[in-house]
């Protein structure tokens, strides 16, 4: 280990803290400042990951989040994350990466063996090799294939961070925080306008990071980020900064998505605070400097250790102080790739020479290099590699000849020109122009209100990022209603202009079949793929990308995309433009999936409803089932008793004795207006004008189709106002669907809904001895059977509480429910259970409730119906008023599919053996064994065991089921058919009489 | 996230908002008298264009209205919104006004 | 008996959530509530029985001398009062219309309050609320029904660094849980 591969003065590490880390068990040092590629780099480590498909040996090629091929695992057990790039991994003291995608190990990998066998694995090659038979590609190709040719495993354990969201608004937003972006922020800034500027790199500066020659109004750049970072927080809280802030979507109307990356970079982080956080951002105007990436030249052997982009090359050594090699070749197309060797030179690093693909190369730069004695041949591509785990030489030919000359080096910087970073753009679903004279796609026609300034628009210069940024934020902030100040000119020195770039594969004396110039790292395509592809048929790049998969991998093509399009578009013997461009898409860099997730989760994923007397319900045993939202008790367990047995045993109880039941969950609407009967009749199936004052009715509610929607009791408080009770889960749809009747179809009508759902717990007691339970508690009302009869409802108090009590029944017993203020629930709860000790009743839960119910045929809405119920298939036509002239629903009961004699009827259904259970689903049919494809005749929608008559029953829809009384049918299951007897689907107290004591 | 202008509470984030379906489908007015084959049409036929489509939304988190909304389907772009029970707007009159 | 009846809060059990020096939620006292629906005229009669003059403009709270009437829609308002108020204010406002059209409906205990205040109000309540909180877009008086996450509250700005939220008393775990989670943030 050497920290001699450290340049003396260079980089903004610190050199006063040093870190300790490990990559694949072995010990290593570095500094704060580094990333962990920048680090490995540093102790001489090159080859970080295998290939994805040929487990080919991969080091570093970029410095940033377009890193293909550095991708690695970082932390242990629970906190292991895989897949993130080397190099925007922040080194902290105590870090723990792994290499992914190798075994046993990264220097020797087994899987190595497919880049043997690499002539099977062309392009297309799942299409072609994995086709037959039809079930291996599940159970057997798709498998090996998988973890042959794969990416690091996520951890199986749940994951101990926690991730948080916040929305933002902002007037601007600027994206990225190069020189474009901070010229634009601080313009806006200045104008007075709210901004976010957000980089997702750990510092502010982008690429001045890494310059060292430039200075900006007279000033060093690094200073000019410090003086100008300094002014942007002067502006606080008008002005968010974000570093390590990925904006990775931008979506309609200028909605940006950002993750904030809050404490991967520590080493021992605030237990309180996220991970990651998500920033949903509402700007009303986007200032877009995202820069451009570099692109690699594809030679054959493009991909060992030691080969890498020449602008990452000159960042690791100006910003992280490393020298990523002793002997440099450098292959190039681009003027600023001279600018690598200046620098590279100047922190010791060897430079054999410089190879330009271009005839000529005479720019500023190219002089100064030969200038500095450097070695440059022009007309001359680089033609190949050797070296196993590090690359040892460079193949250099002269363009149209077949020498090549190996020339000794442990480093190969490539730069093929630049590609502006248009991907947010695109997303925004700008249009882009193909800009002949560069040969880049750059921003054309802006649908959302954004602009790009800097690299990001294919402009080339500091001083015309700086420029573009500082008039882009001041138009920014000016079209956002701010218009403070001027921009004012601005003065660059000290970088010389950079020109240049070259689209495709670089020209060889090989035999293209036999070599391997990759295109796309990360996924592992190779021009000659792209070649296949085009003569196989693709014409589309769309196509080729996915015969390919080019710029399919994580990295989306950030590298890759330019040289796959040139090559293809040089094959089909096409222009550029005329082949495409493939969509760019969300997320721009991979983000967590719990940054998606955020507080998302455990008892916060959704709302967790309980009512006011859940904790007495919690505190006496209950077991909870989920409806809706609602928490609501299903049982109550007594020591011993499974659920079957406690069912049993609640129902027993209720019909001998009594049981309370929570209904609270149970939608509450108050209907209130001169017009409430009027709308009542035109809501629900049946008649409310006539219904009196302290009455109570069964309400049932269709959808305009006709089909049973929802059902519940309606009680009358005055001339002018109804009590309407809901399904549990029905509630928000009902309201809904009423206001939208009130509100757009009968808008004359004066009448107003508000939902009392949560003004009320409802205490539900049932049973022959209900009335003796609550009798004692009840203030002025009379409730005997006389004065209070099945089916009213009296205002009164019990305990000292208002309470609206309602005579009514969900089980076929004597019933009341008691509603009162949600507050007082518990209490009068409680009294009520005291009372009710003396008569030895039970609390019972929801599962006793549709027991109870079913013994009594009462339907459930969402059990027995399923959206194509009609009141006549649930034998419920006395509910429909018959005099009405219209209600919703009404015109649909008469269409001819819903008066079919055939349609699905619901019947009672006994088992032949009196014990056997049927499944609720299960299908129904008219013989035992019916030959494949019959179709069933209906379906079991509930299915109990009851306590009352000692055996199971079942409710069910079957075609004509009322004219199939006493048949019997069959429920074919997989161990048998059952054999079933139709039957009504009242089992208990046919006549009511129970309900009228 | 779209943000939807309603007619009462301004440019409000769609989360807050409810999709109702097409407007300007008239519940016919003496149902009863309506031939089955008008009745299905009413109940179940739409026009799905692709454009500009007339849609009905309620600001259900908001202030609980419904009201129409002129969408472009492809775009996703909000040419108009207003209140429920107002005439149709002129769908040509409002391209113009939304390409100047 | 009533004396002896336990009125439980929604916020019974739940940790209180301050971050000293940034922001503070602190459930509100019981108070009475009504959603009021009417057209104009019947609001401007009902200003004469609540006290309050209802705001006949969109997304705005009035206050008076401890009431309070917050317009929601264009024929909504929630009246806010003291606990116990009910029978009074019903009589009043039943009183003040006289028979005009309109609907009064309790909701004392459908409702329920807290409010969050500091110089991080507008940042917690960030975390779920999707609306622009600054004080230019979220001025003091300024009030409506949102959505907090996945629950629909009432939003009002009482000062500039104090938020009252009103919900239906069930969802009030899940807020102040997302709401206790992201003040660790603050």
């Amino acid at each position: 280990m050497s920290m001699s591969l450290r340049t003396t003065k260079t980089g903004r590490i610190d050199r006063t803290r040093p870190l300790s880390f490990r990559f694949d068990g072995e010990l290593y040092r570095g500094f704060h400042g580094d990333t962990l590629a920048s680090a490995l780099l540093a102790n001489g480590v090159h080859l970080m990951g295998r290939s994805f498909k040929y487990h080919r040996p991969r080091g570093v090629v970029t410095a940033g989040s377009d890193e293909p091929n550095a991708l690695v695992s970082v932390g242990v057990d629970a906190k292991h994350t895989p897949n993130l790039r080397a190099t925007q991994v922040e080194l902290y003291d105590g870090l723990v990466a792994q290499s992914q995608n190798r075994w046993p190990s990264l220097s020797f990998d087994v899987g190595a063996i497919n880049n043997l066998l690499s002539p099977l694995f062309v392009a297309g090659f799942y299409y072609k090799t994995f086709m037959w038979p039809n079930v291996a590609w599940k159970k057997l190709y798709e498998p090996i294939i998988r973890r042959a040719a794969g990416l690091g495993t996520a951890s199986s354990e749940p994951d101990p961070d926690h991730y948080s969201t916040r929305y933002a608004h902002c007037d601007v937003m600027v994206i990225g925080s190069g020189p474009a972006g901070l010229a634009a922020a601080l313009s806006a800034a200045r104008a007075g306008a709210r901004v976010i500027l957000c980089d997702e790199q750990a510092e502010l500066g982008g690429s001045l990071l890494s310059e060292l020659h430039a200075s900006i109004d007279g000033k060093p750049a690094s200073q000019w980020i410090v003086d100008t970072i300094a002014e942007l927080r002067g502006f606080s809280p008008t002005v968010t900064m974000l570093p390590r802030t990925q904006a990775f979507g931008y979506f309609a109307q200028n909605f940006v998505g950002l993750v904030e990356r809050v404490t991967d970079h520590l080493a021992k982080p605030d237990p309180k605070l996220p991970r990651d956080r998500l920033w949903q951002v509402r700007a009303k105007e986007v200032v877009i400097a995202t820069g451009a990436h570099e692109r690699p030249l594809v030679f054959p052997d493009n991909d060992r250790p030691g080969i890498m982009l020449a602008d990452a090359a000159r960042i690791f050594a100006n910003r992280y102080g490393v020298r990523p090699g002793g002997r440099a070749v450098i292959a190039t197309a681009h003027d600023s790739a001279y600018q690598a060797a200046l620098d590279l030179k100047a922190a010791g690093v060897a430079i054999a020479m410089v190879t330009d693909v271009r005839k000529e190369a005479n720019g500023p730069l190219p002089m100064a290099a030969r200038a500095a004695g450097i070695r440059v041949e022009t007309g001359t591509a680089i033609t190949g590699s050797t070296g196993r785990l590090r690359v040892n030489a460079a193949l250099v030919s002269k363009l149209g000849t077949d020498g090549e000359e190996a020339v000794p080096c442990d480093l190969i910087l490539m730069c093929g020109g630049w590609t502006p970073s248009v991907h947010l753009f695109s997303q925004s679903r700008g249009k882009l122009v193909f800009d002949e004279a560069r040969q880049v796609f750059i921003p054309g026609t802006s649908a959302q209100a954004e602009r790009s300034a800097g690299a990001c628009k294919g402009s080339e210069t500091l001083l015309a990022a700086l420029e573009e940024g500082f008039a882009a934020g001041h138009d920014a902030a000016a079209k956002a209603g701010f218009s403070k100040g001027n921009v004012k000119p601005v003065k660059v020195g000290g970088v010389i202009e950079a020109h240049g770039g070259f689209l495709g594969a670089v020209p060889h004396p090989h035999d293209a079949g036999r070599v391997k110039a990759f295109v796309d790292f990360q996924n592992d395509v190779t021009a000659k793929d792209i070649k296949l592809a085009t003569r196989e048929g693709m014409r589309s790049i769309e196509h080729v990308k996915r015969y390919t998969t080019t710029g399919m991998a994580t990295d989306q093509g950030k590298l890759s995309n330019m040289n796959a399009l040139a090559i293809a578009a040089e094959a089909l013997g096409k222009p550029i433009p005329a082949v495409g461009l493939t969509t760019f898409r969300q997320p721009y860099t991979p983000i967590s999936f719990g940054a998606m997730a955020n507080h998302s989760r455990g008892d916060l994923f959704d709302p967790v409803r309980k009512t006011a007397t859940h904790a007495w319900a919690q505190s006496h045993g209950a077991i909870f089932e989920d409806v809706g939202l609602w928490k609501r008790a299903w049982y109550f367990p007594k020591a011993g008793e499974d659920m079957h047995a406690a069912v049993l045993r609640e129902c027993k109880t209720v019909r001998d004795s009594a049981g309370l039941f929570d209904a609270s969950t149970l939608g509450k609407i108050e209907v209130v207006g001169p017009d409430a009967a009027e709308f009542m009749n035109l809501l629900y199936t049946n008649p409310w004008s006539k219904l009196e004052v302290g009455r109570c009715r069964y309400g049932l509610m269709l959808n305009e189709a006709g089909f049973v929607m929802d059902d519940g009791v309606v009680g009358r408080i005055a001339e002018d106002r109804f009590h309407v009770t809901t399904t549990t889960g029905g509630a928000p749809r009902v309201l809904n669907h009423m206001e939208d009747y009130l509100q757009t179809e009968f808008p004359n009508l004066k009448v107003a809904l508000t939902s009392t759902t949560e003004q009320y717990a409802v205490v539900a007691v049932q049973g022959p001895n209900a009335r003796k339970i609550i009798a004692p508690l009840i203030e002025g009302i009379d409730i005997s059977n006389e004065a209070m009869p099945h089916m009213s409802l009296r205002l009164g108090k019990i305990c000292g509480v208002q309470t609206r009590l309602f005579r009514m029944s969900f089980t076929g017993e004597l019933g009341f429910e008691v509603n009162v203020p949600a507050d007082y629930g518990q209490a009068v709860w409680e009294a009520i259970w005291a009372e009710a000790q003396k008569y030895e009743a039970c609390a019972y839960g929801t599962e006793t409730m549709h027991v109870l119910r079913a013994e009594k045929g009462y339907i459930i809405v969402g059990q027995e119906t399923d959206g194509t119920v009609t009141p006549n298939d649930l034998g419920l036509d006395w509910a429909i008023g018959k005099t009405k002239a219209d209600f919703v629903g009404k015109r649909s009961l008469i269409r001819p599919d819903l008066v079919k004699a055939d349609r699905k009827q619901l019947v009672g259904l006994l088992t032949v053996e009196p014990q056997k259970m049927l499944e609720e689903g299960a299908q129904i049919t008219l013989v035992g064994n019916p030959p494949a494809g019959t179709s069933a005749l209906g379906h079991v929608t509930s299915s109990y065991q009851s306590a009352g008559l000692g055996r199971s029953f079942a409710l069910a829809i079957v075609s004509a089921g009322r004219s199939r009384m006493g048949e019997t049918l069959y429920v074919p299951m997989p161990d048998g058919p059952i054999a079933v007897t139709v039957t009504d689907p009242v089992f208990y107290d046919k006549e009511g009489a129970k309900l009228h004591v | 996230m779209l943000l939807i202008p309603c007619p009462h509470c301004g440019n409000r984030p769609e989360l807050e908002f409810r999709y109702a379906g097409e407007a300007h489908i008239a519940r016919p007015a003496d149902p009863s008298s309506t031939s089955d084959q008008d009745w299905a049409e009413y109940l179940y036929f739409r026009s799905n264009p692709k454009g500009l489509h007339i849609e009905r939304w309620r600001h259900v988190s908001g202030c609980a209205r419904f009201f129409n909304c002129v969408r472009d389907t492809v775009s996703d772009k909000i040419l108009k919104t207003y209140p429920a029970g107002q005439p149709k707007p002129d769908l040509e009159a409002l391209v113009k006004e939304a390409g100047q | 008996m009533s004396d002896v009846m336990t009125r439980r809060s929604a916020f019974e059990g739940l940790h209180p959530i301050e971050v000293v020096g940034a922001v503070t939620v602190a459930p509100v006292p019981y108070g009475t509530r009504f959603s009021f629906r009417g057209d104009s005229k019947a609001a401007s009669a009902c200003s004469k029985g609540f006290g309050v003059m209802l705001p006949n403009t969109l997304l705005k709270a009035e206050s008076d001398d401890g009431r309070t009437a917050i317009s929601l829609g264009p024929d909504e308002w929630l009246l806010i009062a003291a606990d116990g108020e009910v029978e009074a204010l019903e009589a009043a406002i039943g009183k003040a219309l006289n028979k005009q059209h309109h609907s009064l409906v309790d909701i004392s205990h459908r409702n329920t309050a807290f409010t969050v205040s500091g110089p991080k109000a507008e940042t917690l309540l960030a975390s779920g609320c999707l609306l622009d909180l600054h004080l230019s877009a979220f001025p003091v008086g300024m009030a409506t029904r949102t959505i907090y996450s996945k629950a629909d509250i009432v939003l009002w700005r009482t000062a500039p660094d104090t938020f009252h939220v009103e919900l239906w008393r069930s969802f009030v775990p899940f807020v102040w849980g997302l709401l206790e989670e992201a003040s660790g943030e603050m």
